[in-house]
This record gives structure tokens, C-alpha cells and sequence, in this order.
């Protein structure tokens, strides 16, 4: 770009030296911190980390412990749900929405306020609105169902779904938004031709545009799945991982052997779970989208 | 309240006069109103129960406005709120807060612009290797780099100080704020930049004369973004400050769920909106400049 230089490595110098913070964070941070932590979760670290292998001892024994076992039938629970009706709710949602209605910006305003407020400020409302002597359920008693059960917090079996309401409150809105901006990116051509071709508008969204809108749902899946995956602050918050262990979630786990037990060895194994969980994902995606376009940049 | 449009269409295409009061329309504005309501259903709940005093909210439903406004749950929430251990309120992880979003997104913003100029328009040999890293980095769940972040820290002296946790915000807000500002930059007219290295400007005369100028709407929403995304963190606050440094959402959490004592539910909510507020105000001001910036992360890199 500028005049000749004598060594290569000085070219373009400011750039190079701008870019280090971004060097350094990707190399040692990202790349480095990710190894390490492979690499010592096949060692026995207790109170700190040590280079004693053991294999896959600790991978035996997360996988042997009851605390993982649920932590996993939780994240699988909660994964499926929350993918399934937040895709459901943020599309109906936009859909509704996008039919030129009066008022779009105070609706569209309100349904995304929760994606602003932190999971713990969710959490902690979620977990006053489903007190079952103050919340939902004393009201719909006061109503004269004396019977009215509805205590998802303190009740283990199905605890995990008190969560996925405040889950899903806190972000369908996000899904909204991109489904929002995926229809209002249809062409209105579309339509036309549906309509001249007489196919009702719910044959046309589910057979026309939803298939158009592919790219759309593949990058909000990948952000779903990344967010699901990460779930940590909400359980703490609303639940604290109880009634007895009923609501634990890997990334509570990880943060419990590390920094309650002095187990880091298996705090080390199960992120590394956690890693290989977003891994199948996101690979697979990434190869899918950027894998046969290398001309692009 | 307006009256209802007078003209609606079934899917968004040519105009065909309705009726006002169609069973379509009674329809979608019902089922409108109703999930609007929904939404807002917790907000309400959590003003309301924070305006009770103790006695109404044990006696009365969750929903009902208070008969008695009361700013004292506010005031203890603020200032006297106990977490177990202290009982010095909410007001210490606010300052807290503050201090680490401040220093966090000012650093964040250089650096990633930084970045992202340079990925731009400078390209070096290698520099898209670095991206995709960065923008993989971004995938990989925190916890995998928790502790060797906090090595990390302790040997530079940092670990439990407000300076680490400015440095941690810094790294994990570097991949979604970097393509943030790459992609922006390379949107501008290469002929700007053209013009400015015939000048014989150079990089960083460029940057501050005329990227920088030109690209204060990215600038907002990348304030946004942050503010929001550091304000309402919980695990780097929790892994990488001590109880004299923990930050808000901490602190709240730490209030509303301490075992010990009567549970005052009225205090706990005034917390929890507190705590809300300065997002809170930042989405109702910001509009469409905070949806521009949560849609940056799913723009593809």
C-alpha cells in the first residue's frame, strides 16, 4: 500500500500495532485459554491446578456424578423448549406484527423491553410472580379454586420449566426483532403471487416465506443455541439451582467445582463438555455459511 | 387512544377496504393486547410490589396497586439493604458498576475500533486469521476461559480488582464490537479513504479526521451495546471481583436471595428495579439505535 519498506514485518506498522489488542486476546486468550483448559482437564487439579495426569478420570467421574447427570437432563429440557417456543412465539410474534398494524412501535417497544434487563433483574421477578403465597398461585385461589396448584419453583419434577417462563419472557423479543427484519426482507412480490394464486396466508408463511427466510433462522439459531448453552445467571437468581439440585445447569456446575469445591479438575471437564456442546454446533453451521464462499473477502 | 385504522390488509399487499371493527381486526388487536400485556405484566409487578409497605403485600395479591405509595423500600433498598454479611444496601455495587462500565466501555470502544479500522482498511498479511479467531472466540462458552483468565489476572495483580474486571469486559466485548466497526468501516466509500492517503494522511491521521467523525452512529450503538451487555453481568462480576468490588447485579443477588432474616419482598423489588433502570433507560431512550445494536450480532462476519 505505502512506499517500499525495508522488512516486511514493519509494512502497514500502525495497522499491526492497532491490531494487538486483538492479536493478543484472540492467541492467548481465546485460542490459549482454550487449550489450557483442555489440557488440564485430563490432570488431577484439586485447590489449584497441577500437571498430574490422569486421563480421563475426570471425565469418568462427571459423567458418574448425579449433580452432571441432571445439570445435562436440565440443559436438554430447558434447550428443547426454549428452541422450540422461542421460535414459535418470536415468529407469531413478528407475523402479527408485520401486518401493518397501528401502534407498531409501543408493541414492538414493550415485547423487547426483557431482553434489556439482566438475567438476574428476570430472575429474581420471575421468582416473586411464581411465589406460590404472593404470586399466581394465591391469586387464582383468592378466585375461589382453592385447589389451584401451580408452584413450578418448589416443586422439583417440573422446577426447570419455572425457569424456562422467565427464559422465554426474557427473550423471545430478541428472536422477534431478527424474524421481524427476515419478513420485512421478503419480497412483497411474493405475496402478490401467492394472493393471485389464491394460497391462504398461513400456507404462504409456512411454505413460502419461512423457506426464504432460511438464513434468517440459521444465524438466530446460532445465537439461541450459544445463549441456551451458556445459561447461568437465570438459575442462580431464580432458583439457585434448587429445590435441592433440581434447576442445576452445566455452567453452574462449572462455576461450583471451580470456585465453591476446589474441584477444578472437574470444573476443567465439564467446560470442556460444554465447548464440545457448542462445537457441534457451530462448526457444522460455520462450514454451512462461509465454507464454499472464500472469495468473499 | 386513536381509533383503529380504517384501513387493514390481509398480509402486507394492495389496499382492499375493511371494516374497522372486522373479526380480523378484533382479533389481532386482542391477541396484541393481550401479549402486550404479558410483557409488561413483570415491570408492573415489580413497581407496584417496591411502592407496598410489608403488611399490604402480605394481606393483598401481587397485582393490586398499592393503596399506600411508600418510597421507603426504595430508600432501604438503596442504602440498608443486608446481604448476609453487611447491610450497606445496593448503593456500593451501583458505584461499583459504574466504575467498571465506564472504564469498560471507553476501552472496549478504542480497542475494537481500533481493530476494526484496521481490518478495513489496512489489511495486513494474516489480519483475517486473527478475525476468524476472534469471531470463533466469541462461540466458546465463557467458562471454558475462566480460570486461566484468572491466572491470568493474579499474575498481573489484577484478580479481585475493578481493573481486571475492566480488562475481562474489554476482551469479551472485543469479537461483536470488532465486527461491529469492521463492517461499518468497509462500508464507507473507499474513495473517502483514497482521497485522505493522496492527501498524505496516514493511519492514524485518517482514523481520528475521518473515520472516526463519520462513524458516530456506530459509535452510539456500540455505547449501547455495551452499557447494557457490562451493567448486566453477573459471572465476570461474580468470578473476578471480591464482596468490596462486586458489582450490582451481584450485590442484588446477593441481597434478594441471603437466607438470613425476614424476607422483605417489597425491599428485594425495589433492588431489583434499581438495578434495572439504567439499561432500562437506556432502551426506552435509545429506540431503534438498541435493536440496530443486538441485530450487529447477527450479522454474519
Amino acid at each position: 500500500m505505502s512506499s517500499a519498506r525495508p522488512s516486511r514485518l514493519f509494512r502497514n506498522k500502525s495497522a499491526k500495532i492497532a491490531a494487538i489488542p486483538m492479536i493478543v486476546t484472540a492467541l492467548f486468550v481465546f485460542v490459549g485459554g482454550t487449550v489450557w483448559t483442555i489440557v488440564y482437564s485430563f490432570t488431577k487439579s484439586g485447590l489449584l491446578p497441577r500437571l498430574k495426569w490422569v486421563g480421563l478420570d475426570q471425565y469418568e467421574r462427571l459423567w458418574s456424578t448425579r449433580k452432571w447427570l441432571v445439570s445435562i437432563e436440565n440443559l436438554a429440557i430447558y434447550g428443547f423448549c426454549t428452541l422450540v417456543l422461542v421460535f414459535v412465539i418470536g415468529f407469531i410474534l413478528a407475523a402479527l406484527i408485520d401486518q401493518k398494524i397501528r401502534f407498531e412501535n409501543t408493541i414492538r417497544t414493550v415485547i423487547l423491553y426483557p431482553y434489556a434487563l439482566s438475567f438476574v433483574v428476570t430472575g429474581l421477578v420471575w421468582q416473586w410472580i411464581l411465589n406460590p403465597e404472593f404470586g399466581v398461585q394465591k391469586i387464582v385461589r383468592s378466585w375461589g379454586w382453592e385447589s389451584f396448584q401451580f408452584d413450578p419453583l418448589y416443586t422439583a419434577d417440573i422446577a426447570i420449566y419455572g425457569v424456562l417462563i422467565a427464559g422465554l419472557w426474557q427473550g423471545s423479543g430478541l428472536v422477534m426483532v431478527l424474524m421481524l427484519a427476515g419478513l420485512r426482507g421478503i419480497d412483497q412480490d411474493v405475496w402478490k403471487a401467492a394472493r393471485i394464486d389464491g394460497i391462504p396466508a398461513w400456507k404462504t408463511y409456512l411454505f413460502i416465506v419461512i423457506p426464504m427466510m432460511r438464513p434468517v433462522f440459521i444465524t438466530t439459531l446460532v445465537l439461541v443455541v450459544t445463549g441456551i448453552v451458556k445459561i447461568y445467571d437465570l438459575i442462580v437468581a431464580q432458583t439457585g439451582g434448587g429445590p435441592g439440585i433440581a434447576t442445576e445447569v452445566p455452567a453452574k456446575y462449572v462455576y461450583d467445582s471451580m470456585f465453591r469445591a476446589n474441584n477444578l479438575g472437574q470444573g476443567f471437564a465439564a467446560s470442556t463438555m460444554m465447548l464440545l456442546t457448542v462445537a457441534l454446533i457451530v462448526i457444522p453451521w460455520a462450514i454451512l455459511e462461509f465454507g464454499g464462499s472464500r472469495n468473499r473477502d | 387512544m386513536t381509533k383503529p385504522p380504517p384501513i387493514l390488509l390481509d398480509g402486507p399487499q394492495g389496499p382492499k377496504p375493511r371494516r374497522v371493527l372486522s373479526r380480523r381486526n378484533i382479533f389481532l388487536y386482542g391477541t396484541l393486547l393481550v401479549i402486550t400485556l404479558y410483557y409488561a405484566m413483570p415491570l408492573y409487578v415489580m413497581i407496584v410490589t417496591s411502592l407496598k409497605g410489608m403488611p399490604e403485600i402480605r394481606m393483598g395479591n401481587i397485582f393490586s396497586p398499592p393503596m399506600e405509595v411508600t418510597f421507603e423500600p426504595w430508600v432501604k433498598a438503596w442504602s440498608q439493604a443486608c446481604t448476609g454479611l453487611t447491610c450497606k444496601g445496593l448503593s456500593t455495587g451501583f458505584w461499583n458498576s459504574v466504575k467498571i462500565t465506564i472504564p469498560s466501555v471507553i476501552l472496549s470502544i478504542i480497542i475494537a475500533s481500533l481493530n476494526g479500522y484496521a481490518l478495513a482498511n489496512w489489511k495486513f498479511k494474516g489480519a483475517n486469521v486473527f478475525f476468524t479467531i476472534l469471531i470463533f472466540g466469541a462461540f466458546i462458552p465463557y467458562q471454558v476461559m475462566l480460570y486461566p483468565i484468572v491466572i491470568m489476572l493474579r499474575e498481573m495483580g489484577l484478580y479481585g480488582s475493578l481493573g481486571g474486571l475492566v480488562l475481562v469486559h474489554t476482551i469479551f466485548g472485543m469479537p461483536i464490537l470488532t465486527l461491529l466497526f469492521r463492517n461499518y468501516f468497509s462500508s464507507l466509500p473507499e474513495e473517502l479513504f483514497k482521497a485522505a492517503r493522496v492527501d498524505g494522511a496516514g493511519f492514524w491521521g485518517i482514523y481520528f479526521r475521518i473515520m472516526v467523525p463519520m462513524s458516530l452512529p456506530i459509535f452510539t450503538v456500540a455505547i449501547i451495546l455495551q452499557v447494557t451487555g457490562i451493567w448486566n453481568d453477573f459471572l465476570f462480576g461474580v468470578v473476578y471481583t471480591g464482596p468490596e468490588t462486586y458489582p450490582m447485579t451481584v450485590s442484588l443477588n446477593n441481597i434478594v436471595n441471603s437466607t438470613q432474616g425476614v424476607k422483605e419482598y417489597n425491599i428485594n423489588m425495589a433492588a431489583t428495579i434499581i438495578t434495572g433502570l439504567v439499561p432500562l433507560t437506556i432502551y426506552f431512550v435509545s429506540g431503534r439505535l438498541f435493536v440496530r445494536g443486538i441485530a450487529a450480532g447477527a450479522v454474519k462476519g
